[in-house]
């Protein structure tokens, strides 16, 4: 539960501070969790194309990492990623 | 309020008894008395009976209930009185009106209660022959004012230029005008 | 300078809204609303007002339309009568917890069925939960009035909450009456420019409305809602004072008729207050120690305002024009009633329900009422509760 009071929160439900779903972590939501093998990838970014929180890491036009932090564990990376390179995996989270 | 004048207005749909009640309503308040006016809410085809009803008084008018018992009928259709009782709620002190081609003889035969007050007018011919069409209900007005001085002539046809001079042209104004005023002279009373 | 003219219910609420100008409004017919929203069409196609006409395809397209309107920061009104709000109903609740100032007009006509066109107050007495501010009409007069004051009202920073101006269908919609008018410029400067402080065209500070709100913080919000609904009566009464200094017509949260040495008084809203008014001169007339009480703001119930002009009263009618099934009475009996039991009054009560449906609505059945009460006053007891008035036994 959040701490503030009626008094404090914005009227009507609004928000009112833009990108603040940054402050809100859904990387808890995950059961299974992409894992990206820096070796086997070909740097296509189809993943970093296709990721809706957007969770893919590109550093200078590279794929470095994945963000826990927000990733939901959707799994659409690892079903784009090219069937050759196989480069992200689905595995569980628990 | 002694002075609230209760006017009921029977017509046929197309006649005009909505637009007349309205009228005459609104060249009271030009007037600066009090005036409300408001058609029977039933449904609206051309030709079935219709009503409708304008109030006139020096003070507010707050009341806001249907008018029962009104001080003055016009009929605009003598073919009404065959079918519905045009003298329903009136009293001893109401006035009716008629637009016809009948004789008063004829007329109170007609009527449920025989001795009111009556004032009758061929206002058919009157607006054939001024304005071109047998639409009777502006030229009744000139009766009205006539039969109870509700108000001054020149009020009610300020009113009704103002009134028409969106839709019609001046000429027609000034026919309508023309007819108001000889149906003042020629309306017959007792 | 204002101006005095013949006008139907509707017509003057049109000029109304022709004068506030409101940059939105949407546009959908129903009876006995269409010809206000016809009228206002009509000055739109004039090129009178500068608002953006949107012809919707519904009622919860026109709320629809209206509420998002207002959330991109635009003032926004809409109209509509009995089954039209009916069908607007989960838009209705979203402009108020969304806490857009929307001025809505509705005619009021009976929530079928049996299918009916004419007057009773179920339509907007079912939205009295609603969070919106309900202002009732007693002419055409106060139609047009109360329109241009619920800007001022639903606007207030310290409110943002949509109102219902009510105006009785056909009974003052259709009507002709003496109406007077204000200056157009007169209207522009009481209501002022709207200027909200968070929108969604308002890209230097961005916003999101209507966003997911859970158990987290829903309930913070409607507790935020109900404050803002406390704060209504005496902006209300502020606002009134102001319009009176420009019209010179005052009004409060509810009337008084002739209530301060009366025995017997009648609680009533809507067009046939003014009958009512015209029954109680009779009665004084004939020596009869009788008042009414007009409540003009539904919503928020004017408590204090009630409790303190019902003191010195014997015997109390309450005139419902609304049913309410299931309950001890109409809508605003079980109010009065609720009020007058929270405080600690124990005043003889009863309730009539009259006009359902258009029902015409005479000052016998009122001085009915009138006479019913004089028992109540002798014995300090009420026989039955719930009576009706005008209807066939």
């Amino acid at each position: 539960m959040s701490e503030k009071s009626w008094k404090e929160v914005p009227i009507g439900g609004l928000i009112v501070e833009p990108g603040n779903s940054k402050n809100y972590k859904t990387g808890s939501w995950r059961s299974f969790k992409p894992v990206w093998y820096e070796d086997r990838c070909i740097q296509c970014l189809a993943c970093w194309n296709s990721c809706p929180e957007p969770s893919i890491f590109v550093v200078e036009g590279k794929v470095t990492g994945i963000d826990y932090d927000f990733c939901k564990g959707c799994g659409i990376c690892a079903e784009v990623c090219p069937e050759k390179a196989h480069a992200i995996e689905m595995e569980p989270e628990f | 309020m002694a002075n609230l004048i209760e006017v009921r207005w029977h017509g046929r749909g197309g006649q005009g008894a909505k637009t007349a009640a309205m009228l005459l309503a609104e060249a009271a308040i030009e007037e600066g008395k009090h005036g409300q006016a408001f058609p029977e809410y039933g449904p609206e085809r051309t030709g079935a009976p219709v009503r409708g009803y304008t109030r006139i008084s020096d003070e507010q008018i707050r009341i806001h209930s249907a008018i029962q018992n009104p001080n003055v009928v016009i009929v605009l259709d003598q073919t009404l009185l065959d079918t519905i009782d045009v003298t329903e709620g009136t009293t001893s002190e109401s006035v009716l009106i008629f637009n016809t081609s009948l004789t008063k003889d004829q007329i109170r035969k007609k009527l449920k209660n025989s001795d009111r007050k009556i004032y009758i007018l061929n206002a058919n011919q009157i607006a054939q022959e001024e304005i071109g069409r047998p639409i009777p209900n502006t030229v009744m007005l000139g009766a009205l004012m006539k039969a109870t001085g509700l108000m001054q002539m020149d009020t009610l046809l300020n009113g009704l230029t103002k009134k028409f001079k969106h839709k019609f042209s001046q000429q027609v104004i000034d026919k309508n005008i023309k007819a108001v005023k000889r149906a003042y002279e020629e309306v017959e009373s007792e | 300078m204002s101006k005095i003219m013949g006008l139907s219910g509707n017509e003057a609420v049109a000029h109304a809204m022709r004068q506030i100008n409101p940059d939105v409004a949407a546009v959908y017919p129903i009876t006995p609303q269409t010809e206000l929203m016809h009228q206002f069409a009509e000055f739109h196609s004039d090129g009178l007002v500068d608002t953006e006409l949107v012809l919707v395809e519904s009622e919860h397209s026109a709320m629809s339309a209206t509420v998002g309107a207002a959330a991109a920061g635009a003032r926004a009104m809409t109209a509509t009568s009995a089954n039209g709000l009916a069908l607007m109903w989960e838009i209705v609740y979203i402009a108020s917890s969304l806490r857009l100032p929307i001025v809505m007009p509705v005619v009021n006509r009976a929530l079928s069925g049996p299918i009916n066109i004419h007057c009773d107050h179920s339509d907007t007495m079912g939205a009295r939960d609603s969070g919106w501010i309900q202002i009732f009409s007693e002419n055409g007069q106060e139609a047009y009035d109360n329109a241009v004051m619920a800007v001022k009202i639903s606007e207030n920073k310290t409110i943002l909450l949509p109102t219902m101006v009510t105006l009785d269908g056909f009974i003052l919609s259709h009507t002709l009456e003496r109406v007077e008018i204000l200056e157009d410029n007169e209207v522009k400067k009481f209501i002022g420019e709207y200027h909200p402080e968070t929108s969604l065209l308002d890209v230097d500070k961005p916003s999101t409305y209507g966003a997911l709100d859970l158990q987290d913080y829903y309930f913070e919000h409607k507790r935020q809602q109900f404050e803002a609904m406390g704060n209504v009566l005496p902006v209300i009464e502020q606002v009134s004072k102001e319009y009176g200094k420009l019209s010179g017509r005052d009004y409060g949260l509810i009337e008084k008729y002739r209530v301060d040495d009366a025995e017997r008084v009648i609680i009533l809203m809507g067009s046939s207050v003014g009958t009512a008014k015209d029954t109680v001169d009779d009665l004084r007339n004939a020596g009869e120690k009788v008042g009414l009480i007009k409540i003009r703001v539904y919503r928020p119930f004017p408590y204090n305002a009630l409790r303190e002009a019902l003191k010195h009263v014997k015997a109390l009618a309450v005139l419902d024009r609304a049913i309410s099934f299931g309950t001890f009475g109409g809508p605003v009996f079980t109010d009065v009633r609720a009020m007058l039991f929270g405080n600690g009054v124990s005043l003889p009560m009863m309730n009539y329900i009259y006009g359902l449906g258009g029902r015409d609505i005479d000052k016998a059945q009122i001085r009915l009422a009138f006479d019913s009460l004089k028992d109540v006053v002798k014995t300090g007891k009420v026989k039955k509760e719930v009576n009706f008035l005008g209807l066939r036994d």
